[in-house]
């Protein structure tokens, strides 16, 4: 395979990668590399960028096009956004790149046993440039892309997504130089989700770190995520890994996309299926320890969008979509249950004497 | 918490026809309103139905155990070690079923006095734990030594000429009613030691439990006994006999005997060879004293234990020979419990968040640790082994009782009090004695159809789970560990009164270890229709006891009546990780061989499929 560091299989991004394959594709890489299934799929690097600026000799111009702007003259910021990104956008990536990323697409494609494998294309913004929100990627995700060609395009995009007049304004009031930000695209395979959900390292409502709750619906987690529907619920013990509560709740929609034009839909979900126990047993157990592992990857609870995938020559597989530290009982000051006590008798009789209230 | 209403005490229902039922127990039992201080104070207590160790009404005698323990555990919390927050037990009796009931100390003032005499007295106990078991052992063990010596004298026609030649001085008649009274007072003692440790061991487990639920509110009552469980504890003991006979019989190729499954066979045929014999020697090591636990808890006099019949232990060893001559491995998957229990405690461990909280968890950890092989352990001793030889010493008792016509069967004197047993014992002893006829044969035969009357129709009558007022707090260790008494249990109750009216399709019961399984019913009444469990069923029986043992290596599932999250069913399965509901009340009598049915061992919850 090539050797050019243009891009990189998720599998081999890593933390020390975020200058290269930026923080998105670096966290990925992390997952595989705990064994947490992801969604497979590589990183157009900086390097890739940075070529194809040169290629294109952009470099100089956009760093022309952007001196003695005013992060407030909100009107002169569009106008050099509209300017740069349409530069790029028109922009040519030269044969050997387009050859490099075709050929990892089809691989991918081929992996995945999916001709033309619809993709996400993503940005994956390099740290130094925007901490906390990654505003260039809530622009510029397109999801559902499919062929090489129209890949390419959505790269270009993303690209592009680094001179929105948000990012160009953050820079210019941070005081980071232009020239040296740099930008990476993720390419990842699109889970045509059968069931998804999110998934909490602890129960939210109680604070038990020995639970893991996994919420769940039929089609993509949108449904769940937005809170449109009531989705299932069912609480793992972390340590036994048995499925210790379920709540199976009346699922009315479901999100899907239609096979003919790749569109996302909100459908109703068929009767039958509102009632019905949107995953098996042992795909909640085996969701479960994913979560565990991903806790144990991170050394605290955390919150995760996963989703599952069927209708492939393989059964129901289970993939790792996002995952950020829980917040909310995180964020509480750790304060000792009981007072301590020098001894277990001096425990035992502060325990009896407080007795078990039950009214 | 919804209200909840339980009947008061003094308006519980009566049944027509038994009216007179009060003089077949202790008086001070009753319910009474004669005296407005005792009824104003039945009326404010809350007294619950002793379901746990109590499925069905007292008979007259066996109500010896209950007043023993009434005496027992509460004058170890009120006047040993002083428990800081808790009195007794109260205990009363309605309709032949028991209802009792934890006293609190009245004025708070004196908890604190009260804790400092209890962190002398049970710190004491505490720090010198194992040196004070192994003196509790011995004694057990000599009591017990006792009871099997003690002897039931026949009334002679004329007593031996050695009465007067060694100048003795009494009579065989004297000597029966010491007899009685030594056999009585060896069960009362028996009891006394049986809570020696007992409340001590509740205390410290109770206030782990606790400290576990505050920091894992889900946390499984289930996983915090595993967590504590002991592993070489006795009550596993009889079975691992009865393994190791199975596999001396094929060492010594007299399996085939061995599987005959008919005790009387079994003993003729081995007695015929050589190996057969070396075999009938290992028998007899194991019998003494293994085979003398009860095939029920030990607690009513027709709980039978493997000695009173062979062929309930015999028949079962039969499943593993034939699970041996497969190459299945039988034994105790003792190292992996252990790595399980060790890998539990450790990883709920390392969730708790503070320096301070793992101090405290690996504190009473450690303690209970110490005490809960007594929680386990005291079962055989006391239950099984002494009550397995008290009650055929009783009907030693009893055979007199039929030869002077006072009953007619040596099963009748069940119905008696022990205190009419030593009274009709004085009746025969003094008429044995003047050669006059006795009053007994006029009175009892008639009393006893009587009370068998009364007792067939208490067992038709569904007790009330409780009656009288549900306190703020509960601090009795026992009240909260056996009985489980706690707000979620009382709203338990209460559905499962609302459920009985209506829904007949579920069944609740406490949870006693984790798992979903469905499958089939197998009602097993006793123990000797253990046989008729085929693999992969779910067994549903009254109660089952270490002689069950044998049964949890074919079913996916166990339910009983009785029993709580420490009782035998709930131990095993949790060991053997099968899901198992306990103290359902009544899945024996609402389930029926073959249903389908579905159980969630985490939640307590059965639903009948077909």
């Amino acid at each position: 395979m090539d050797t050019s560091g243009y891009v990189i299989p998720f599998e081999n991004c890593d933390n020390s990668m975020v200058g290269i394959v930026g923080g998105k594709c670096a966290s990925l890489g992390e997952l595989m590399k705990a064994r947490i299934p992801v969604p497979p799929g590589f990183a157009i690097t900086t390097a890739a960028y940075e070529q194809f600026l040169n290629d294109n000799d952009l470099k100089k111009k956009i760093i022309n096009r952007l001196t003695n702007l005013n992060d407030e003259d909100l009107s002169k910021l569009e106008e050099a956004s509209k300017d740069i990104r349409s530069w790029i956008e028109a922009g040519t990536i030269n044969e050997t790149l387009e050859d490099i990323i075709a050929s990892h697409y089809r691989l991918l494609s081929r992996r995945s046993r999916i001709p033309a494998l619809p993709v996400a294309v993503r940005s994956s913004a390099t740290a130094e440039d925007l901490p906390g929100a990654s505003f260039a990627g809530q622009q510029d995700t397109f999801l559902w892309i499919r062929g090489v060609d129209q890949l390419l395009d959505r790269t270009k995009r993303c690209w592009s997504s680094l001179f929105t007049p948000r990012a160009i304004a953050y820079r210019i009031k941070m005081g980071f130089d232009h020239s040296v930000v740099l930008i990476s695209v993720a390419i990842q395979k699109m889970v045509r989700s059968f069931t998804a959900g999110v998934m909490f390292t602890l129960n939210p409502a109680t604070g038990d770190r020995a639970t893991v709750v996994i919420d769940s619906n039929y089609g993509y987690g949108e449904s769940v995520v937005s809170g449109e529907v009531t989705p299932d619920q069912f609480h793992v013990n972390k340590i036994t890994m048995d499925v210790v509560k379920k709540t199976v709740s009346e699922k009315k929609i479901y999100y899907t996309t239609d096979p003919e034009s790749d569109e996302v839909l909100k459908l109703d979900l068929h009767p039958e299926r509102q009632t019905s126990q949107s995953l098996l047993d042992e795909e909640i157990i085996q969701l479960a320890k994913v979560g565990k592992i991903i806790e144990q990857h991170y050394g605290r609870p955390m919150d995760i969008e996963w989703a599952t995938e069927k209708g492939l020559p393989y059964k129901g597989e289970i993939f790792i979509l996002q995952s950020r530290p829980e917040t909310v009982w995180s964020q509480k000051e750790a304060k000792p249950l009981v007072e301590p006590k020098a001894s277990a008798i001096e425990q035992i009789i502060a325990g009896l004497i407080k007795g078990r209230t039950i009214t | 918490m919804a209200a909840m209403n339980f009947p008061n005490p003094h308006e519980a229902e009566r049944i027509p026809g038994t009216e007179g039922w009060e003089r077949m127990y202790p008086y001070h039992y009753q319910y009474t309103t004669d005296d407005p201080d005792r009824k104003k104070y039945e009326e404010n207590m809350f007294w619950f139905y002793d379901g746990l160790h109590y499925p069905e009404p007292m008979y007259p005698f066996d109500i010896i155990w209950d007043e023993a323990w009434f005496l027992a555990l509460s004058q170890f919390n009120t006047r040993i070690f002083i428990v800081p927050p808790a009195l007794g037990i109260d205990h009363r009796i309605h309709n032949g079923y028991i209802y009792i009931t934890p006293l609190p100390v009245a004025d708070p003032s004196d908890i604190p006095k009260r804790a400092e005499l209890f962190m002398k007295r049970a710190g004491y106990y505490y720090q010198n734990w194992d040196r004070l078991h192994d003196n509790w052992e011995a004694k057990m063990r000599g009591i017990i030594e006792r009871l099997a010596d003690l002897k039931i004298p026949e009334l002679p026609e004329m007593e031996e000429e050695s009465v007067v030649t060694e100048g003795i001085g009494v009579s065989t008649g004297y000597k029966l009613l010491k007899a009685y009274d030594e056999l009585i007072d060896l069960g009362i003692l028996a009891w006394q030691y049986h809570f020696e440790f007992l409340n001590l061991g509740y205390a410290a487990y109770v206030v782990f439990v606790d400290f576990c639920q505050k920091a894992f509110p889900d946390i499984p009552l289930q996983r915090i006994t595993q967590m504590v469980g002991g592993i070489d504890v006795i009550i596993y003991r009889p079975d691992e006999e009865l393994k190791k006979l199975a596999k001396l019989a094929i060492d010594l190729k007299v399996d085939e005997i061995a599987m005959k499954g008919s005790a009387a066979v079994i003993l003729k045929e081995m007695a015929a060879s050589e190996n057969g014999r070396k075999w009938l020697e290992a028998l007899e090591t194991a019998r003494q004293p293994w085979f003398y636990v009860s095939t029920g808890t030990g607690w009513y006099h027709h709980d039978k234990s493997w000695n009173d019949d062979l062929d309930i232990p015999l028949s079962s060893m039969g499943i593993y020979i034939e699970k041996l001559r497969k190459g299945e491995n039988i034994d105790r998957p003792t190292k992996a419990i252990i790595a399980e229990r060790d890998r539990l405690a450790s990883e709920y461990r390392a969730l708790l968040k503070t320096e301070a909280d793992i101090q405290t968890f690996d504190q009473l950890l450690g303690t209970s640790r110490t005490v809960f092989p007594y929680v386990e352990n005291h079962l055989f001793y006391v239950e099984h082994w002494f009550h397995s030889l008290f009650w055929n010493k009783i009907r030693e008792v009893s055979k007199i009782l039929v030869d002077f016509k006072f009953i007619e069967d040596v099963e009748d004197i069940w119905y008696l009090k022990r205190s009419e047993i030593k009274d009709a014992l004085w009746d025969v002893v003094t008429g044995w004695a003047t050669g006059s006829n006795p009053r007994g044969p006029l009175v009892w035969p008639k009393e006893v159809a009587w009370r068998k009357e009364v007792m067939a129709k208490f067992r038709e009558w569904t007790p009330p789970d409780g009656m009288g007022t549900i306190p703020e707090t509960i601090n009795e260790p026992f009240t909260i560990v056996l009985w489980g008494i706690t707000s979620e249990s009382m709203s338990h109750w209460a559905k499962l009164k609302s459920i009985s009216e209506g829904d007949l399709t579920k069944i609740y019961g406490f949870p006693g270890s984790p798992g979903v399984v469905e499958g089939k019913v197998r009602v097993c009444r006793t123990v000797k229709e253990v046989g008729q469990l085929q693999e992969g069923e779910i067994l549903v029986a009254p109660t089952t006891s270490p002689s069950w043992a044998p049964a949890f290596q074919k079913i996916k599932a166990a339910i009983t009546d009785v029993g709580g999250v420490m009782c035998h069913a709930a131990i095993v399965c949790r060991e053997y990780g099968l899901p198992a509901i306990v103290g359902t009340g009544s899945a024996t009598s609402r389930l029926k061989t073959g249903q389908r049915i579905r159980l969630d061992g985490s939640k307590g919850e059965i639903n009948i499929i077909d």
